[in-house]
């Protein structure tokens, strides 16, 4: 973990609310190069909506995103693209009655004679970037609304690294996939690290947490209640902590304490 | 059952257009039986006519349809754009000028269409509708409820000049049509309009000024309903202010029994050139046979219901509507 220099992104006193739902209230995070960073936290607990309002795909009603030495109020996502932020929704933002390449394309179709689609590039462009990825699909041409869950994550996925840039979102990129298909995904997000991207992932999956990422964000009730470094925290302790129990509780009974938590 | 909905979609693809092949095939091949009349050059350039203009204004239908709208305001554009032909042309002012301002008052009908229903976030068949009753209120208002007749040649030959054994109207539809088809399948625009139909949010969220393609499209619609409306004047050398009423009807039903999804998100501009023709065929053919027009009517009402019963019915196993999978959040 490469922590010394400045963060990636900085999001400073962020809050959102939808009606009278505080879906965030009052988030800072950093997030640096060369890292992973875990977002966990109960259902609810607002991790979507902190890492939308990154993608561009909502904006805040209070706070600032930090890139660089710029600071945005909010972003719109073609911003947010264009600053290096790519992103796997949880709701995959997939168009189910088009086809693999014009999804993983979209928004960014390659063109020839100024105007039309360059559709053969795109499916062999399409392919090797899946191929790439060991995503397996049997078909390019095939409409993405039929695909099994993990196929259509893969796909997402593939869109999200296509696009490239500095900081990778992925909101949990494995839930619908099987052993195998998770396990391409993990070793992809370790790849992405090693290349020096800022990684952030969401994942319920405790395990896979634990053994990927640098830093774990736990978030209840729209709030951070802990930023902990992976290697120095145990999995009871978040779990707890994901629980709503304090940061105190939760490493007194864990008998550590981390310098890092709140 | 994956395998059944994969069946139904690969089916699905190229059926709705060759059962409407088929059924045109068969349409003509009985028609020609029933009547040696129906066979005749004089009665097919008819039959061309008709459908040219309806397949113009059909194109643009498409285009929305694709994207899960649906524009009501067609038939009153239709008269609007007409009558200021007409006006202008009473004006002095020269045909071009007059065609391109008739062209240009579709346009701006179509833009205020779009700007409402993807600024406002309102309903497009509310919208539409609306816009349907103003249009028709200001061709009414401009002309007083009279029509305006007595038009330069160079205009009247628009709509039933002669091209070799064509006229000007058929040779626009096929211009029309094979753009539509190259914009709809080959070109970002065309992409953008289906994955509006598909997708909205993911189509925002990709980047795309989603609202600026929407506006686009509804523009589009008005220019090839203004288009319409030059055919319809310069062939009866009359601009109507009661002009082009139940073109949307018409249109519309084109578009569905073509095969593209009400819903949006798949279309075939192909599906609505055949469409046309059927349509064009069987209400020739319905007159040929003297079927009183009442009963035309009910016969192309009930081909349009069961157009929408077949839609609605494939809707129903297609993904991206209705049966997706979302994971939540
Ligand atoms: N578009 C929305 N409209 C209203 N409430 C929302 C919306 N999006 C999220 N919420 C609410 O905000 C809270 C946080 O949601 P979310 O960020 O999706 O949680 P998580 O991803 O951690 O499960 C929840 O209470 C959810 O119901
Ligand atoms: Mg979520």
């Amino acid at each position: 973990m490469s922590q010394s220099i400045e963060p990636a992104i900085k999001i400073v006193h962020m809050s959102k609310s939808f009606g009278n739902i505080e879906a965030l209230r009052d988030v800072s995070l950093e997030i640096y190069s060369g890292e992973i960073l875990a977002i966990v936290g109960d259902n609810g607990a607002g991790k979507s909506t902190l890492i939308k309002i990154l993608a561009g795909a909502l904006t805040s009603d209070e706070g600032q995103i930090i890139i660089g030495d710029k600071s945005y109020n909010f972003l719109s996502p073609g911003r947010a693209i264009s600053l290096g932020i790519s992103t796997v929704y949880q709701d995959l933002a997939l168009v189910d009655c088009r086809d693999v390449a014009s999804n993983i394309f979209l928004g960014r179709e390659p063109v020839y004679a100024g105007f039309l689609v360059d559709r053969r590039k795109m499916q062999k462009e399409a392919a090797r970037i899946l191929e790439g990825l060991q995503i397996n699909i049997p078909s390019l041409s095939t409409q993405v609304g039929l695909l099994s869950g993990g196929q259509r994550q893969g796909v997402a996925v593939a869109r999200a690294v296509y696009q490239g840039g500095k900081v990778i979102i992925f909101d949990e990129p494995t839930a619908a996939m099987g052993l195998q298909e998770s396990a391409k995904v993990i070793k992809l997000l370790l790849k992405l690290r090693e290349e020096g991207m800022a990684v952030i992932v969401i994942s319920h999956n405790l395990n896979q947490v634990f053994e990927i990422s640098d830093r774990i964000c736990v978030m209840c009730h729209g709030q951070v209640v802990a930023i902990c470094k992976t290697k120095e925290s145990l999995p009871n302790q978040i779990v707890g902590l994901i629980m709503g129990a304090t940061v105190k509780e939760a490493y007194n009974a864990a008998g550590v304490y981390s310098d890092e938590a709140i | 059952m994956k395998q059944y909905k994969r069946f139904l979609m690969m089916w699905d693809q190229t059926f709705s257009q060759i059962l409407l092949g088929l059924v045109l095939l068969i349409t003509v091949i009985l028609l020609g039986l029933a009547s040696p009349f129906f066979m005749t050059w004089d009665n097919w350039r008819n039959i061309l006519d008709q459908s040219a203009l309806q397949v113009i204004i059909a194109v643009g239908m498409t285009f929305v349809i694709c994207t899960g709208g649906i524009d009501l305001s067609v038939g009153s554009i239709t008269a609007l754009s007409g009558v200021c032909m007409a006006v202008a042309m009473h004006a002095g002012v020269s045909v071009e000028m007059a065609v391109f301002l008739g062209i240009i008052a579709g346009a701006i009908v179509g833009m205020g269409n779009g700007l409402l229903i993807s600024r406002l976030n309102l309903n497009p068949f509310i919208v539409t509708l609306g816009t349907m009753a103003v249009v028709r209120g200001v061709a009414l208002i401009i002309t007083k409820g009279i029509p305006i007749y007595g038009f330069p040649r160079e205009f009247t030959w628009l709509g039933n000049g002669h091209i070799g054994p064509l006229n000007p109207p058929m040779l626009m539809a096929v211009f029309i049509a094979l753009l539509g088809a190259l914009v709809l399948n080959q070109t970002k625009l065309g992409n953008y309009t289906l994955a509006l139909g598909g997708n909205e949010e993911a189509l925002r969220r990709s980047g795309v000024a989603h609202k600026l393609y929407k506006l686009i499209i509804y523009t589009i619609c008005g220019i090839t309903a203004a288009m319409g409306g030059m055919v319809v004047t310069a062939r009866l050398n009359t601009a109507e202010p009661l002009a082009g009423s139940m073109f949307e009807l018409d249109a519309i039903a084109a578009v569905v029994l073509g095969g593209t999804d009400m819903k949006g998100g798949r279309g075939s501009i192909t599906g609505t050139v055949m469409a046309c023709l059927l349509l064009g065929v069987l209400r020739n053919g319905l007159t040929i046979l003297s079927i009183p027009s009442y009963y035309q009517q009910l016969a192309i009402g009930i081909i349009i219901l069961v157009a929408i019963i077949i839609s609605e019915l494939r809707l129903k196993n297609a993904p991206g509507h209705g049966n997706t999978i979302y994971l939540g959040g």
